[in-house]
């Protein structure tokens, strides 16, 4: 179990942060609209989850384990360059954060403003439809996250339960404090999710193409610092890009003020 | 039926390849030369995958913010 404890820990953290954006979609269409059709959304986006993984689960491992480390490590690789970028650009200020108490009032909004449809079988069709996208969205990231790391790393049963813990922590907390978990910092989370599946998409990619790393598996040891590490380099230079940009502004701004020119 | 289509290859294009494709496509040509130099020039280039991500990190995010760094 020691030796999956970086898997479980990993999947766990990024199987969090999709579970606290499920959990802010499915309060905002329970708590406006109504439970039943929550729930019912709510199982029918787990089923065709199921569905998912069901197909998807033994069909990869049917993959010789090359091919499997190329493609997978390929896909992580650029999975996780999306969420560093847009971690750093919200880490700068270039991006606005992500705020899930603004988020859950924009779903609260739109929910009561949408009109009660009943549609086949369901009493609230919005209700439905909305927690059903929301899970069924986050969901798929948290089955891809478990399939690709557990798969590779021969051990989806640790991945599964790291996934499991994030999905049980995040929703019992959303129960007990029935609202939106917006004191998580979200953007840390995803900055480090970014790194580990970089540095594992970089890992497995590589291994994938035919590269022997030196110090086999240790080589994860020192890749997934040097990712942390040139990540905050980029958090620094974009930082102090923006200051210095900031305060070239500043004494522009300060003479067309002294000198009455408006434009 | 062909907005359901393109609704979902809309849908897979966003979750794989995300804001900026120019970064998927980067990675895939530097694994593409990874192999290349591993299976036809016998060089075993592990530093190459790990520098084309960051340089093309730098460089997305160089463009997102307009170029003013």
């Amino acid at each position: 179990m020691t030796a999956a404890l970086p898997l479980v820990l990993t999947v766990f953290v990024a199987c969090a942060v999709e579970a606290i954006e499920a959990l802010t979609i499915v309060l905002a269409a329970g708590l406006t609209r109504q439970w039943r059709s929550t729930f019912q959304g709510m199982a029918a986006a787990l089923l065709v989850l199921a569905a998912i993984v069901g197909v998807l689960g033994p069909t990869i491992t049917l993959l010789p384990l090359t091919a499997l480390r190329l493609v997978v490590g390929a896909l992580l690789l650029i999975f996780g360059l999306q969420w560093l970028r847009k971690a750093i650009l919200r880490a700068t200020g270039y991006k606005a954060l992500h705020d899930e108490a603004s988020a859950y009032l924009r779903e609260v909004a739109a929910a009561k403003a949408a009109p009660e449809v009943a549609k086949r079988g369901v009493s609230d069709w919005y209700a439905f439809t909305l927690a059903f996208k929301g899970v069924l969205l986050e969901g798929l990231e948290v089955v891809f996250i478990v399939i690709t790391f557990g798969d590779n790393q021969r051990n989806l049963g640790a991945a599964v339960v790291g996934a499991a813990i994030a999905v049980v922590v995040v929703t019992v907390t959303g129960i007990a404090v029935r609202a939106p978990l917006a004191k998580v910092p979200e953007n840390a989370l995803k900055f480090s999710v970014g790194i580990m599946l970089t540095s594992f998409g970089t890992f497995w990619g590589a291994e994938g193409a035919g590269v022997k790393w030196p110090g086999n598996d240790a080589a994860l040891l020192v890749l997934v610092p040097v990712a942390a590490l040139v990540s905050l380099g980029y958090v620094l230079w974009l930082r102090r890009a923006r200051r210095l940009s900031e305060a070239a502004a500043l004494p522009r701004t300060a003479f067309s003020e002294k000198e009455g020119v408006t434009s | 039926m062909l907005r359901a289509l393109k609704s979902f290859g809309a849908f897979w294009y966003d979750f794989v390849i995300g804001d900026d494709w120019q970064v998927a496509a980067l990675v895939v040509i530097a694994l593409g030369l990874v192999a290349l130099l591993a299976h036809v020039a016998g060089v075993n280039a592990w530093w190459l995958l790990p520098l084309a991500a960051f340089a093309a990190l730098g460089w997305s995010l160089r463009r997102a913010t307009g170029g003013k760094s």
